[in-house]
């Protein structure tokens, strides 16, 4: 390094004039400049935005407000020339909207479910609070045993699992009843799960596997079942609420947490299944995938509400909500499956690479580093299919289900309120509330987006 | 090249060639395999003795790095034998957990797991393959990511270290998992220049300390330091194998020497 800059050849001998700062970037317009005149068509697309915002926000301010009627006891209050919304209408369906036809002596009950609901998972979505195990295993655990306890009154009746079905168990111990409990029931729960532990139990030892872990692990599953079911037998002393007598909000939500809970476990397992070594597995995931999606929802509504019964054994009638409800999830499932997937494809061999060889078992790989990554890229996706999950439960009401639009629009028929504004009315209310769930969801999806970005991108 | 000799005292030199014990840590026997139609390793008889450090050249798409992974079953090998740590590599699952919990492996592109701090990244195998208790395990990584000169970095995230710190964290979560075997794929070759010493030294460390390595690399001031033996492969076979220095200053192979000036001009 022997440079030399002595000679003074390139050195100034008089200050350049200072550059004029840079155009002012604060202040309401230039930042309107910046962005919404820096060009001939930024500022055309800014005139017909507004144009559109003029069009399109006073009338819509004008009917539901400003025009608005907000007090009456029947259709007189909204007959006027010029009405805006008829708000009565809405407050005087408002118990129906939520409910249904639900027993008015038992919304407490809904009542209890929705606020528990809304207690458990507040905290859960809040991502800095403690806890997240316990809080997680009541949500998605104990919430929903006791819910369907809350909701339809428990006192399930068990009567048959297996066994019985076949005549098996009611000539061995007669027809006991012990406090409410069917004997019968019970003594054919222990039969099965020890026939089925013996079965799988051997078939894996069969296959070179641990049979005994194997067969531990299906008690697990038979025990925690047989818990719930128990939890489900026993006579709480709460009134029997049909499943038809539900509707209204209930059922929307019914439906959509459920098929929101149970699809993205279900369509993750799918998902790993459509990419596994194993070709049986994947045939069926593939042809699990397919067939749902291939199938318009209503085809599998309809399919579920009135065909399923006549192949289903004599006797057996599963509850047609039921039949929705699981018609719904395995829909979902398999949009959800293909969503993951997508994570997944994303996802480098080395991340599987490097697993492998610190020592991770396939599902420890799985669940602690594909799967994070995976769902983190993915989660617009499965945002996405949850709201439009939301918006779809409406087609239930063709099976006769009536969720939040159809208790509205069976409103709409009581001529106690037959006005020309009810129609519009209760429509913009159904936009209000379907905005809010579904915009809720898309926001706070963008929020654990940013949270689980910023900690570890570049 | 070889940058290293001046970073190496002789004292340490001299540690570094103390001969290997007589077990076999690794033993390759007639292996073959093919992708498709593709033979990609040719009867590849190797034994990998205790303590041993072998270093593997050879031009790009040899298959070296096929042969390394064989060994931890990243990729199946279709004929012959290979056995590591007295353990024979079957299709059974459970040997192949067993190898993998033995053998640890550094990638050319450090495979680290992204969605995890540094301290997770080396506690998680602890942790989920050897059951160890957390604290344990974050003592463990603290010694670790201290051995490698970067304890400050334990909280932040892979995304946020350069490629040499990266690189140097990957080594530490393979040797959390106390491997008897260390296998390195072209561990330098996706760095910047001034991060491959660094990267180096700390393999010439684990080295002093008797760890059986085998290395995939093109640092040839490394392997006259620190290799026991150096593998030359091309199109799938072993070529020629010899100590560091008649393998330098007399290569037998005609392609050997081709390859050698290539890579040292
Ligand atoms: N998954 C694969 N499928 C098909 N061919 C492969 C695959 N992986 C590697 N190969 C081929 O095998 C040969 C050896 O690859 P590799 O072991 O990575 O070489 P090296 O590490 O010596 O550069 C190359 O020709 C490469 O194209
Ligand atoms: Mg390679």
């Amino acid at each position: 390094m022997s440079m030399t800059f002595d000679d003074g050849t390139f050195i100034r001998n008089e200050m350049v004039e200072p550059l004029p700062p840079p155009k002012q970037r604060i202040g309401a317009v230039a930042w309107m400049r910046e962005n919404l005149f820096s060009g001939v068509l930024n500022t055309l697309l800014t005139v017909l935005g507004i144009l559109a915002v003029v069009w399109v926000v006073p009338p819509l301010v004008r009917f539901m407000i400003i025009d608005a009627v907000w007090t009456g006891e029947n259709r007189e209050a909204c007959l006027g020339p010029e009405v805006g919304a008829c708000w009565p209408f809405i407050h005087a369906k408002f118990g129906q909207l939520i409910y249904g036809f639900y027993p008015i002596s038992e919304r407490w009950r809904v009542d209890i479910v929705f606020a528990a609901g809304a207690l458990l998972l507040v905290p859960l979505m809040v991502l800095s609070w403690p806890f997240k195990r316990i809080n997680a295993f009541l949500f998605f655990v104990a919430y929903p045993v006791v819910a369907f306890v809350l909701l339809t009154g428990g006192n399930i009746n068990a009567s048959a699992f297996l066994l019985e079905r076949f005549g098996l168990i009611g000539g061995l111990v007669g027809d006991a009843q012990i406090g409410g409990v069917n004997l019968v029931f019970w003594v054919d729960y222990v039969l099965t799960t020890l026939l089925v532990m013996a079965a799988i139990g051997g078939l894996i030892a069969l296959l070179g596997g641990s049979g005994r872990s194997a067969a531990i692990t299906t008690l697990w599953v038979f025990l925690s079942l047989g818990l719930v079911i128990f939890i489900w037998d026993v006579d709480v002393g709460l009134d029997y609420v049909e499943t038809r007598q539900w509707g209204g909000l209930l059922v929307t939500l019914v439906i959509a947490v459920t098929g929101i809970v149970a699809s993205l476990p279900l369509g993750i397992l799918l998902a790993l299944g459509r990419r596994s070594q194993m070709p049986v597995v994947r045939l069926l995931s593939v042809i699990f995938i397919e067939f749902w999606r291939g199938v318009p929802l209503i085809t599998v509504l309809f399919f579920a509400t009135y065909m399923l019964p006549l192949f289903l054994p004599q006797g057996t009638n599963p509850d047609a909500l039921l039949r929705a409800l699981v018609g719904v999830a395995l829909f979902s499932a398999a949009y959800m499956a293909e969503v993951v997937r997508g994570g997944l494809q994303a996802i480098p061999k080395g991340q599987y690479e490097g697993a492998m060889a610190v020592g991770l078992t396939w599902s420890q790989m799985m669940r602690l580093i594909v799967l994070p990554q995976a769902l983190t890229l993915v989660i617009p996706g499965i945002v996405n299919s949850f709201i439009s999950l939301f918006k779809d439960t409406t087609l239930v009401l063709i099976v006769s289900i009536f969720d939040f639009l159809g208790q509205l629009r069976a409103s709409f028929t009581d001529p106690n309120w037959a006005t020309p504004v009810t129609l519009y009315t209760g429509f913009a209310f159904a936009g209000v509330v379907y905005f809010l769930f579904c915009f809720g969801m898309s926001r706070y999806s963008l929020f654990v987006e940013r949270r689980l970005n910023t900690s570890h991108r570049h | 090249m070889s940058e290293l000799h001046s970073t190496v005292s002789p004292e340490e030199l001299h540690a570094v060639h103390t001969p290997p014990g007589r077990e076999v840590a690794v033993d390759l026997v007639g292996v073959h395999k093919w992708y498709g139609e593709f033979h990609v390793l040719k009867d590849i008889n190797l034994k990998v003795h205790r303590g041993e450090r072998i270093v593997i050249c050879g031009p790009s798409g040899s298959g070296k790095s096929t042969m390394i992974r064989c060994i931890n079953r990243l990729e199946e090998h279709q004929q012959g034998t290979i056995i590591v740590d007295g353990i024979e590599l079957t299709n059974d699952l459970k040997r192949i957990d067993e190898i993998r919990r033995e053998v640890g492996m550094c990638f050319q592109h450090f495979n680290l797991f992204p969605h995890l701090t540094i301290l997770e990244n080396l506690t998680l195998a602890p942790i989920w393959v050897r059951k160890m208790p957390k604290k344990e395990a974050d003592e463990l990584a603290m010694h670790f990511l201290t051995k490698v000169k970067i304890p400050e970095q334990a909280h932040k995230y892979p995304g946020q270290l350069s490629g040499g710190q990266q690189q140097r964290v990957a080594i530490a979560r393979a040797l959390c998992m106390k491997p008897k075997i260390m296998l390195f794929d072209e561990p330098t070759s996706a760095l910047d220049p001034e991060m491959v010493k660094e990267v180096l030294e700390t393999m010439v460390s684990l080295a002093e300390e008797g760890m059986t390595m085998l290395c995939v690399t093109h640092e040839m001031g490394f392997a006259r330091q620190v290799a026991n033996r150096v593998i030359f492969m091309d199109a799938g076979q072993i070529i020629e194998m010899n100590e560091p220095e008649p393998f330098f200053s007399n290569p037998q192979h005609e392609r050997t020497r081709l390859f050698l000036s290539q890579i040292l001009h």
